[in-house]
């Protein structure tokens, strides 16, 4: 490499940190304070690059136009986070965090449908920013003056958020809070009004981040998720809550991403970043500049409380209609009863182990990939291949674990995701293997099972199995440890658990089922392409967790039902099914915060 | 001033007060005493709206406050010191008394940093210090100043003397009969029976979750029987 194109590289990476940064920054003070993993920040950003194309468009092309649409457009993102945390954000703050999360997720799908309504599918190209429009020459290559003027600009935002920390009394109010927000409201400080300032804060600054991207790409509809986990990253990478962390953090990310493209490794490029996490995290566990974790709160996942009898009849009667009545119902109950299976496993994670994962959808496309690769490049035959889903998935979930059991709370979930991001890189990428981005096709199940009734049933039996051994685990020995181990780990400790080993099992355990649900999938569907195990999924699996509740171990196929049967429905008739399943999450999680089984459980004595 | 009247709490299903009552004047010190897990912080903390209260009251000059968020109740001129200090370590000595900043009173002179200083001197040479690196006796004179920056009209003490030095105590325990003179009304926990007798003017003794005695502290003084049924001494 030349000392030039090593420059040119440097350059980039710093000017596509500055914005890295903004949006970090922004996520990191919000979770700080509110204690809210915001999946809509990169939402936010989206809007914020929308907002700023039209708005550019309107005030026309002079230097104020330019400036004046950025800045606009970072307001206008600042009233709309505003909004989101009075409405939806301010009634969730004692209830758990998992909620809070599945709520801003709601916000992603409605932002994503409104964003589509408004702007149409197509992606939008933004003005050049006017005097800004040439190339300087560096060392022989030239470089866009507007990426300059950026990499100036993400150390000035630091400086600027550094003083208003430190100089000003809602910075030291905010420092406070992020420490110890019960010990702020006894002095007489006004959380709400504090996390809803926060909040405008944090937005206008991913609002910021993404109107300062007008020159340089396109407005597109899937800049949200993108950039939500990358924003993860750089917040996990430089230690929750921890500003200059972030702008360490999104320094070596951008320069990492620079120099991947640079090099002509651009495909590396996701598998390199979260490999680049996961090491940090094993020898950092709260980032490079984070300090312990503040105490994570319990996940809500009380003893069910026995569920009616009568509940059990219209559930057994659901399950087996399909069997007599044939036709679509059968392709629609094998899809639900498969992601209920998915959910199963996930609900295991979460309520039995504590342990939240945002990148589960990993081991189900494991077992998939698993199923798919026996049966058509080794030609075993369906049993087989069945088999090595749920053996595969254990394997990557064991690995998984090697590194992930000793990190706790929200480390652990953007861990996961991140492993969830390589698997995913791995199958779009590894052509040979997995056909990347076309996937495999061809798969179809023995001439026992083609019927599709016969496989429903084939489906159920094993779904009821895997669910009812489940059971058997959650409530023997092992469940009791391993329930144990997440109540307090120091006195799970004391007992003489090994609270590593006894996660490592439950994580085992969970992505075999998983991975059980994933071969399922696969000879259902007869293809198997790389979204099946993408971050979307994954999030569907939590949704559908969170719907059912997490209580009961009901609550899986009741959750899986009831978004598979939305989704179904809706995308079928509606244009904007996203925004509607949005807008039903949210009524559940604002209305029956104990999901579905929490609904259909006894009222309290 | 401060009127608790059958007060009841839990945390989830485990109830923890039964029934609790107290008052305290203007111009008084009242001790709450009782041993290890007796429910003396939860009376406090239910008092300051940081636990709900399942039961009871507690007015406040007149005025219901049970049931008012936290910051609601500080504004209303209730001061609390934790027992476990929670200081801001992140943030410096000067930082952390100003997050505890609330506009004056009428009537009463209002506090500002130097004048916690007075009280405190100590505070005043470290000022610039993060609360984290400073010893158990600042950190504890720093929360205290931290809350008087609010210009309570009625403290609530949680164990002030607990695991401190005895110079810091004596300082402890001069400030909190300064505030008192000053026409502060303070509501004091306390395992130290010393301590106790030292500063208070009435006492209640509080056993799993029960109030057993409640009078003058020289009527506690004078039995010593209440202390060795009620309290570790
Ligand atoms: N956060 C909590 N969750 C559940 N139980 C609690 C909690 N805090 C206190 N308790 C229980 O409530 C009871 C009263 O506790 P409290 O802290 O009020 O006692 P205390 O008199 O202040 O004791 P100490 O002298 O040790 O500070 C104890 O049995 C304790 O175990
Ligand atoms: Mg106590």
């Amino acid at each position: 490499m030349t000392l030039a194109a090593f420059a040119s590289y440097m350059l980039t990476g710093l000017a596509g940190a500055s914005s890295l940064f903004l949006v970090a920054a922004g996520l990191s003070l919000i979770f700080g304070v509110t204690r809210v993993v915001n999946f809509a920040h990169g939402s936010f950003f989206m809007l914020g690059l929308y907002l700023a194309v039209t708005l550019a468009g309107v005030f026309g092309r002079t230097p104020l136009g330019f400036w004046g649409a950025v800045v606009c457009a970072s307001l206008a993102v600042g009233a709309i986070g505003v909004v989101v945390e009075r409405l939806i954000l301010r009634p969730l703050y004692a209830a758990p965090e998992l909620l809070q999360l599945l709520a801003t997720f709601a916000v992603v799908l409605i932002v994503k449908d409104a964003a589509l309504w408004i702007w149409g599918p197509e992606d939008l190209l933004g003005p050049r920013a006017p005097g800004l429009s040439s190339a300087v020459p560096v060392l022989g290559r030239s470089i866009p003056e507007y990426d300059l003027l950026l990499i100036a600009l993400g150390p000035l935002v630091m400086a600027g958020l550094w003083l208003l920390l430190t100089r000003t009394r809602f910075g030291r109010l905010i420092r406070a809070a992020t420490e110890d927000r019960e010990m702020t409201a006894a002095l007489g400080i006004d959380q709400a009004r504090l996390f809803t300032l926060v909040f405008a804060l944090g937005s206008a600054l991913a609002g910021l981040g993404g109107a300062l991207q007008l020159p340089r790409e396109p407005a597109n509809l899937s800049l949200d998720l993108s950039i939500v986990a990358d924003a993860f990253v750089v917040v996990v990478l430089g230690g929750l809550g921890s500003l200059p962390g972030a702008f360490l953090a999104s320094l070596l990310i951008a320069e990492l991403k620079a120099f991947c493209i640079g090099l002509g490794f651009s495909k590396a490029t996701l598998v390199i970043e979260f490999l680049v996490m996961a090491v940090v995290l094993v020898f950092r566990p709260h980032g490079l500049l984070g300090r312990p974790d503040p105490p994570a709160r319990a996940t809500e996942a009380e003893a069910g409380e026995p569920i009616p009898p009568l509940v059990w009849i219209p559930v057994a009667l659901a399950l087996a209609f399909p069997l007599l009545a044939g036709g679509y119902a059968v392709i629609l109950a094998i899809d639900i009863v498969i992601l209920a299976l998915f959910a199963a496993s996930l609900r295991w994670l979460i309520g039995p182990a504590g342990l939240v994962s945002f990148g589960h959808a990993a081991f189900f496309g494991l077992g998939a990939y698993a199923a798919a690769i026996a049966a058509l490049k080794l030609g075993w035959p369906m049993a087989a291949a069945l088999a090595a889903a749920p053996l595969v998935a254990a394997f990557g979930a064991f690995a998984f674990g090697l590194v992930a059991v000793r990190l706790s709370g929200v480390y652990l979930a953007m861990l996961s995701l991140a492993f969830a991001q390589i698997v995913w890189s791995l199958a779009f990428q590894w052509d040979a293997l997995t056909g990347g981005s076309n996937g495999l096709v061809g798969i179809w199940p023995a001439a026992a099972v083609a019927d599709k009734t016969r496989y429903y049933a084939l489906v159920l039996g094993l779904a009821i199995a895997a669910w009812l051994l489940l059971g058997r685990i959650e409530r023997g020995r092992l469940g009791y440890a391993i329930r144990a181990a997440r109540d307090s780990q120091l006195r799970a400790e004391a007992l003489g658990f090994d609270v590593p080993a006894l996660r490592r099992i439950a994580l085992v355990i969970s992505g075999a089922v998983a991975g059980l649900a994933g071969g399922l999938f696969v000879y259902s569907k007869g293809s198997l392409s790389p979204e099946t195990l993408a971050i979307p999924r994954s999030v569907d699996g939590l949704v559908m967790v969170l719907l059912g509740g997490l209580a009961s171990p009901l609550g899986p196929l009741l959750g899986a039902g009831l978004f598979t049967w939305l989704q179904d429905e809706a995308a079928r008739r509606i244009e904007f099914w996203r925004a509607l399943v949005g807008f039903v999450i949210l009524a559940l999680v604002l209305f029956a915060p104990r999901g579905l089984a929490g609904l259909l459980r006894r009222p309290r004595a | 001033m401060l009127t608790v009247a059958r007060l009841e709490a839990a945390y989830g299903r485990a109830q923890v007060l039964f029934g609790i009552d107290l008052d305290v004047a203007p111009g008084e010190i009242m001790v709450l005493l009782g041993r290890n897990g007796a429910g003396k912080s939860t009376t406090l903390k239910t008092i300051m709206g940081l636990v709900a209260a399942a039961g009871g009251s507690v007015t406040f000059d007149g005025r219901r406050i049970d049931g008012m968020p936290a910051h609601e109740i500080a504004r209303a001129g209730l001061g609390y010191v934790p027992e476990d200090r929670r200081v801001f370590a992140g943030l410096t000595i000067a930082e952390n008394l100003d997050v505890g900043r609330q506009p004056p009173r009428a009537g009463a002179p209002p506090w500002d940093e130097e004048r916690v200083y007075r009280l405190f001197p100590r505070l005043a040479e470290l000022k610039d210090r993060r609360a984290g690196q400073t010893s158990g006796g600042e950190q504890q004179m720093l929360t205290v100043g931290r809350t008087l920056m609010g210009n309570p009209r009625c403290l609530l003490l949680d164990e002030p003397s607990e695991g401190l030095a005895p110079v810091v105590v004596d300082a402890m325990a001069e400030a909190t009969t300064a505030l008192k003179r000053e026409g502060l009304a303070v509501l004091l926990s306390e395992q130290n029976l010393r301590f106790a007798l030292r500063v208070a003017d009435r006492a209640a003794i509080i056993e799993q979750g029960r109030i057993k005695f409640s009078g003058p502290v020289s009527a506690l003084a004078a039995d010593e029987s209440l202390a060795r049924a009620y309290l570790a001494v």
